[in-house]
């Protein structure tokens, strides 16, 4: 015989039961709204973040006469500064491999990142030094890169040139080949020194109608 | 440093070995020059005072470090030197003495180049190239002499793991009038031999260092032009051709300097 007062705690027990799955299925309801409100609003916030193409400037190189020239491209860069300059300097890569390119590189993925950092100042120097970018070639670029004075400076003042060209706050430059330091790129051009963005000077091309600068 | 650190303990190591390359002056047997295309000014007859005149020619690359591959299995390393041995000989025909960095297919890091040229106190160096790459001659001044100041205020800042710059990595900058008058010379006399030239500015070992007016000279093949035949870079006609101008370019330069 189950006494009265086991017949109350076993009724309390369901009750406390019920409750707690009412509880928990409410819990649940109201988790599963906010997602539901979330999915439907993230197409508004990737709308608000959509950025129109830019008109940007490569320096595209010229081996036959040792020059820059302005190719002008619509891109559509990110917020990000780090990605707009790779942006930029996968767009520059992608036009050496084109036919009938004039500064020939067949190279799928010439950049595998750019780090940008303000310039290292030296004590009690004041003012704006502007960010130093720090490139990540990669293997591949300079594997295919061809060997020569000419040919690898340009490589290297190109990117330069284009860097500057578009983010003006980058006034320095070095490079790295796949994370790592490297004596040259291909034999030649020193990469172990820090670059002034301003030293790639694109002279105006006379057969270029959009000369460079 | 521009240099890494094993590469300065190599360097200094190799220092006699290197030194037991720089070639004499002006051999009185010295190998007939082939006759180039185009006229060249007629050599000086030497005197004691100009038999001082020291030029550094510097073959590029060697040993290990082939250079560009210029076609037909022919490695950099190997044309620049026997340009080099070209040049030589027309030089000191002219009554120049040369110093060679180089005359065989030996390593030869860039801090060792720069000591030999230093020690030579020469008047004129050339930084001998070539690349499959471009038209004609591409001459470089060390980029040094652009804005020799904040490059050294850069490279001197400590970067990570970049220690601070020695000032004989910049003994290029105290010549750098002097280099792109030089190479003006260089220009014009390639210019005369209807040879293409491209000027600019790089970085390349070992010209930062180099305490002489001093000029990287980089040979690429001949690009057909509107009344022009190309030529590829191995053709000896066209080598010839260069080789004169380039020796016809340092007997203004050393007129150039005897005057003054
Ligand atoms: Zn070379």
């Amino acid at each position: 015989m189950i006494s009265r007062a086991h017949k109350v705690l076993l009724g309390l027990l369901l009750l406390a039961c019920v409750a707690m799955a009412a509880m928990l299925i409410r819990l649940r309801n109201r988790a599963q709204d906010r997602l539901q409100e979330q999915a439907t609003s993230a197409p508004a916030m990737e709308a608000s973040v959509a950025v129109p193409p830019t008109e940007v400037t490569l320096y595209v190189p010229n081996d036959l006469d040792d020059s820059l020239v302005a190719v002008h491209e619509n891109l559509a860069l990110p917020g990000n500064q780090s990605v707009e300059a790779q942006e930029l300097l996968t767009s520059l890569v992608a036009a050496f491999r084109v036919p009938g390119s004039t500064h020939p590189i067949k190279v799928a993925n010439g950049v595998n990142e750019v780090y940008l950092m303000p310039v290292p100042q030296a004590a009690g120097q004041t003012g704006n030094p502007g960010q130093l970018a720090v490139v990540d070639l990669s293997a591949a670029l300079a594997a295919a890169q061809p060997s020569g004075i000419e040919p690898e400076t340009l490589t290297l003042l190109s990117m330069m040139a284009t860097l500057h060209a578009n983010m003006p706050a980058i006034t320095e430059v070095h490079f790295v080949v796949d994370g790592q330091p490297r004596a040259t790129l291909a034999g030649h051009a020193d990469l172990t020194r820090t670059y002034l963005a301003s030293e790639a000077n694109p002279m105006p091309n006379p057969e270029t109608a959009e000369g460079a600068q | 440093m521009r240099w890494t650190e094993p590469g300065l303990a190599l360097a200094m190591a190799g220092l006699a070995g290197a030194f037991g390359q720089i070639t004499q002056p002006a051999a009185p047997q010295a190998p007939k020059a082939p006759a180039p295309m185009q006229a060249l000014k007629a050599p000086a007859t030497p005197t004691p005072a100009l038999q001082r005149f020291v030029v550094v020619l510097d073959a590029a690359h060697g040993s290990n470090d082939p250079g560009a591959q210029l076609g037909d299995g022919v490695a950099e390393k190997d044309l620049v030197l026997t340009l080099a041995g070209h040049l030589q000989a027309m030089l000191q025909k002219q009554g120049l003495s040369v110093t060679m960095t180089r005359n065989a297919d030996i390593d030869l890091p860039g801090l060792n180049r720069a000591e030999i040229a230093n020690h030579a106190q020469a008047e004129a160096c050339l930084v001998i190239h070539a690349t499959a790459t471009g038209s004609g001659v591409h001459l470089f001044t060390s980029s040094l002499s652009s804005h020799d100041a904040s490059i050294a205020g850069v490279s001197a800042r400590t970067l990570p793991n970049q220690p601070a710059i020695l000032p004989w990595e910049t003994a290029q900058a105290a010549y750098s009038t002097d280099s792109l008058k030089l190479e003006s010379e260089l220009d014009a006399a390639l210019v005369h031999a209807e040879i293409p030239v491209t000027m600019g500015r790089a970085s390349v070992q070992p010209m930062d260092s180099l305490a002489c007016p001093a000029v990287a000279v980089e040979l690429a093949p001949l690009a057909a032009g509107n009344t022009t035949k190309g030529r590829p870079i191995t053709d000896e006609r066209y080598q010839t051709t260069v080789e004169g101008a380039l020796a016809a370019a340092i007997g203004s330069w050393r007129t150039d300097r005897m005057e003054r």
